[in-house]
């Protein structure tokens, strides 16, 4: 084909109109929240006992993205209709409940169907691992908002510390990306995070064009290549042979998160969330079961001090006292579960447990579903 | 006023003139500078530096050994002096840069050395471009022991243990504690390609095929921009046709040169880098449960091969003709074609031509000299070129192997061509059934071939054995 200058350039004129016309449709139709619920998971490639995360995707087949239609499309949640004699549990929390250094069989939801649990009434108990690797109780909501849509009978819900102070909640990208969710949470629960909070995202005009959104569409592209690799491998997470342990000599610092003893502010914490989340499960139709999840008791040096690397004795034990006295106030199902699991059964941080202390807390957690089915 | 292809003869010739001027300075400058800006940065100190100087060095000396300027100890013309001079200061130029310290690394990845050890080396290269030039070029004979100099460094770069040794060797040189050195140190960029051109040159100059090159259109030819990472690897007469060509910019090469360039981005950064994240590698041939997900595996890795090569290709091509010189092409819709030796003729069809011209066709000459049966000949050249191309891409077992797969494979095509060739003749008639065969054969050549890449990908046999168990179920 001969093609002269002029011609050339109209060519050029018209892939340049062209490609602005798309990124203007682009950004005025926002097209990937839709794109984020076609999911080749549950259709071509099985769908994923955990949500996506990953920081090694090369090695673990797994990414993290922030888009949470994409990422509840991959999981096998989205895949399984609820049967009749199902008794669907949802596990909510952080990298504890997601299972770090945990492959799918030994976290906990993989620990609780393993045991093949049935209600009184007879139904099958199901666990969905819902967990992301983010201490936040305003990401459990945002993910509990999402997953309220899959019929729970029961949420259980696993808390700890870390992830209660209330001036940390918006301080996670992934709740930072979706700004828009956790804003409509904060309106419609009166939560006290503020939806004007600069750490919400409002993507400009430019970031919402097809240019902008480049990432979002790549992780979307990434996300659904991996499947393949999941399906043959069940990799989900790359664990290393060798980590370094957590830590069990300590410092002695009386501090956590900048406050000092003697007294932990209830109004520090964000128990708003937590009644946030009780109202959607509620509406849902599904009881709620709060855990306060194992943490490392260190009897290193120091351990007179602070409990671990995460608590100081004194904010934890007030903690688990507010804790216990707010959800008693409100009726909810707690399990405290604080000291469960020794301290050779946990990995390389003082709420990550072994294959062992994961079992361990699954047959604690057991014995209660079955009470409450 | 920019000259078309209507543009009249009389009135373009003087400006095509010096528009080919241009082109021949500007490419040999960018040729140069890109010796020294693709190569990757590397833990050896200012090693950036000094391996596109070798590659130069080295270029320069094989161009003495194959030019007839100091055959006589005439001493060099003009023009040579000039070329010389330009490479120079073009070394010395990017050396300089280290006292600009903004524009320290705007074209070596690190640094550079001192200006005063780039002169040492400069030097030192003039003198034994000098020697070269009077001891090999007076005795073509010698070209041998230049190639096998030249082999035997390619060796080093490709055998690991010696790699790393030589590694160690550098790091010492540069005042590094040899105990880090790994074979990773060493990323010289191009070299098996730039050492190919340089040895096409010797064996033509050798067998008196080598057109006379001035220092500039050699440089041009060995270290040619476009096609230094991945080639194609160009013959010296062609490459000189093209460059010598008279040359005026216009729009149709211009605009295929940006089609090709376009074609290869998408292959390479669209398809197959998407690719990559399915194709079997190490980690996911051993953790892959199942026959059928590692046959995605492979086919992944099959066309991700492809596509990445093909894409640098298109890229290279696309990039040269912009400037007028047409390289060769190096694919040719190979997954395709019906058989593995027409496979052979369409994949990396530079390298297979290379090895075609300086090895199989010598050795297979040479072998019918001697009288050998016409099988065992196809049986030894097949397979030994083969094996040659595999361990090219590095002396390992798992590329020699991968070379054996397809020697072997071309020995048996070659059989049972010429055991069929009477039936297939008679079949002419049957077009439908012809075709059949056809895609039967090119169904059955591509998966001969993508099991063939098990080898190519994985670094031992016993995992590429574990592979093969698991895609038949064994």
């Amino acid at each position: 084909m001969t093609l002269d200058a002029r011609t050339a350039l109209r060519i050029a004129v018209k892939a340049l109109l062209l490609f602005v016309a798309l990124n203007l449709v682009f950004a005025l139709t926002d097209p990937v929240p839709a794109l984020g619920r076609l999911s080749l998971y549950n259709v071509l490639w099985p769908g994923r006992a955990r949500l996506p995360y990953g920081d090694d995707p090369v090695r673990a087949y797994n990414l993290s993205l922030f888009d949470l239609n994409a990422m509840f499309a991959s999981h096998a949640l989205a895949g399984v209709p609820k049967r009749a004699d199902e008794f669907r549990v949802l596990l909510i929390g952080d990298s504890a409940t997601w299972g770090w250094l945990l492959r799918n069989e030994d976290t906990l939801a993989g620990q609780l169907n393993a045991m093949r649990l049935k209600t009184a009434d007879g139904r099958i108990v199901r666990a969905y691992n819902l967990g992301y690797p983010i201490m936040s109780l305003t990401k459990d909501l945002l993910v509990l908002s999402r997953a309220a849509a899959y019929r729970p009978d029961l949420v259980v819900w696993l808390v700890t510390l870390e992830s209660f102070p209330a001036d940390q909640q918006l301080a996670h990208p992934i709740v930072q990306h979706n700004a828009e969710a956790v804003r409509a949470l904060i309106a419609e629960h009166h939560l006290r995070s503020r939806p004007d909070d600069a750490a919400l995202l409002a993507p400009t005009f430019l970031q919402r064009t097809l240019v902008g959104q480049r990432r979002a569409l790549a992780d979307w592209l990434r996300l659904q290549t991996y499947g393949a690799l999941w399906a043959a491998t069940r990799i989900d997470q790359h664990i290393p042979e060798a980590y370094e342990p957590a830590q069990r000599d300590l410092d002695a610092d009386r501090s956590f998160k900048g406050l000092l003893p003697p007294a932990l502010p209830k109004d520090a914490l964000a128990f708003d969330v937590l009644d946030a989340g009780m109202r959607i499960a509620a509406d849902a139709g599904a009881r709620v079961l709060v855990v306060n999840e194992p943490i490392l008791v260190s009897t290193g040096r120091n351990s007179d001090v602070r409990y671990n690397f995460f608590y100081p004795r004194w904010a934890y034990d007030q903690y688990r006292v507010l804790l216990r006295d707010h959800l008693q106030s409100r009726g909810v199902d707690y399990l405290d579960a604080w000291d469960l699991v020794p301290q050779a059964e946990f990995t390389n941080s003082a709420v990550h447990l072994t294959p062992a202390g994961s079992r361990m807390l699954a047959e604690a957690l057991a014995k209660v579903i079955i009470g409450r089915g | 006023m920019l000259a078309t292809e209507t543009s009249p003869p009389a009135a373009a010739g003087r400006w095509a003139l010096d528009q080919a001027q241009a082109r021949s300075i500007g490419l040999f400058v960018l040729s140069v500078l890109a010796v020294y800006a693709l190569q990757p940065a590397m833990p050896i100190r200012q090693m950036d530096f000094w391996l596109p100087t070798a590659s130069l060095a080295l270029t320069v000396m094989v161009w003495a050994a194959t030019s007839s300027a100091f055959a006589t100890h005439r001493r060099p013309d003009r023009a040579t002096l000039t070329d010389a001079a330009l490479i120079g200061g073009i070394t010395l130029g990017i050396a300089a840069l280290r006292f600009v310290e903004p524009l320290s690394t705007l074209i070596t990845r690190t640094s550079p050395p001192a200006v005063l050890s780039v002169s040492a080396a400069l030097a030192i290269t003039a003198l034994l471009a000098v020697a070269a030039g009077r001891i090999i070029g007076l005795r073509p004979a010698w070209t041998t022991a230049l190639v096998i100099a030249l082999m035997a460094l390619l060796f080093v770069l490709k055998y690991e243990p010696l790699t790393q040794a030589f590694a160690a060797l550098l790091r010492v040189a540069q005042g590094q504690s040899a105990s880090q050195a790994s074979a990773l140190d060493v990323r010289w960029l191009g070299f098996s390609y730039i050492c190919f051109r340089w040895i096409a040159a010797l064996r033509e100059r050798a067998l008196g095929r080598l057109p006379a090159m001035s220092l500039r259109e050699f440089v041009t030819y060995a270290v040619f921009a476009p096609a230094l990472i991945a080639g194609p690897i160009d013959r010296p007469e062609r490459f000189l046709k093209d460059l010598r060509a008279s040359f005026a910019f216009n729009w149709p090469d211009a605009t295929e040169g940006v089609r090709r360039i376009a074609v290869g981005a998408f292959k390479k950064f669209v398809l197959a880098d998407w690719l990559a994240l399915l194709a079997l590698n190490e980690v996911n041939a051993a953790q892959a449960q199942g026959a059928g997900w590692m046959w995605l595996l492979v086919y992944a890795y099959a066309w991700r091969i492809y596509l990445d090569f093909g894409g640098y290709t298109d890229m290279a091509i696309g990039v040269a003709r912009i400037f007028g010189v047409r390289l060769p092409e190096n694919f040719n819709r190979p997954y395709l074609k019906p058989n593995l030796t027409q496979f052979w003729n369409s994949w990396h069809m530079s390298l297979a031509q290379w090895f075609r011209a300086y090895y199989f066709n010598p050795l297979t000459r040479a072998l019918r000299m001697r009288a050998w049966a016409a099988p065992t000949i196809i049986f030894v050249g097949q397979v030994t070129t083969m094996v040659l191309i595999g361990v090219w891409h590095g002396v390992t077992l798992n590329f020699a192997l991968w070379g054996l797969w397809h020697g072997v494979g071309l020995f048996l095509h070659n059989r049972w061509a010429d055991f069929a060739k009477a039936r297939l003749a008679a079949m002419q008639e049957r077009p439908r059934l012809q075709g059949a065969i056809s895609a039967a054969g090119a169904l059955l050549t591509f998966h001969f071939v993508a099991l063939g890449w098990v080898w190519f990908a994985l670094p031992d046999a016993a995992l590429s054995l574990g592979v093969f168990r698991k895609l038949f179920g064994l």
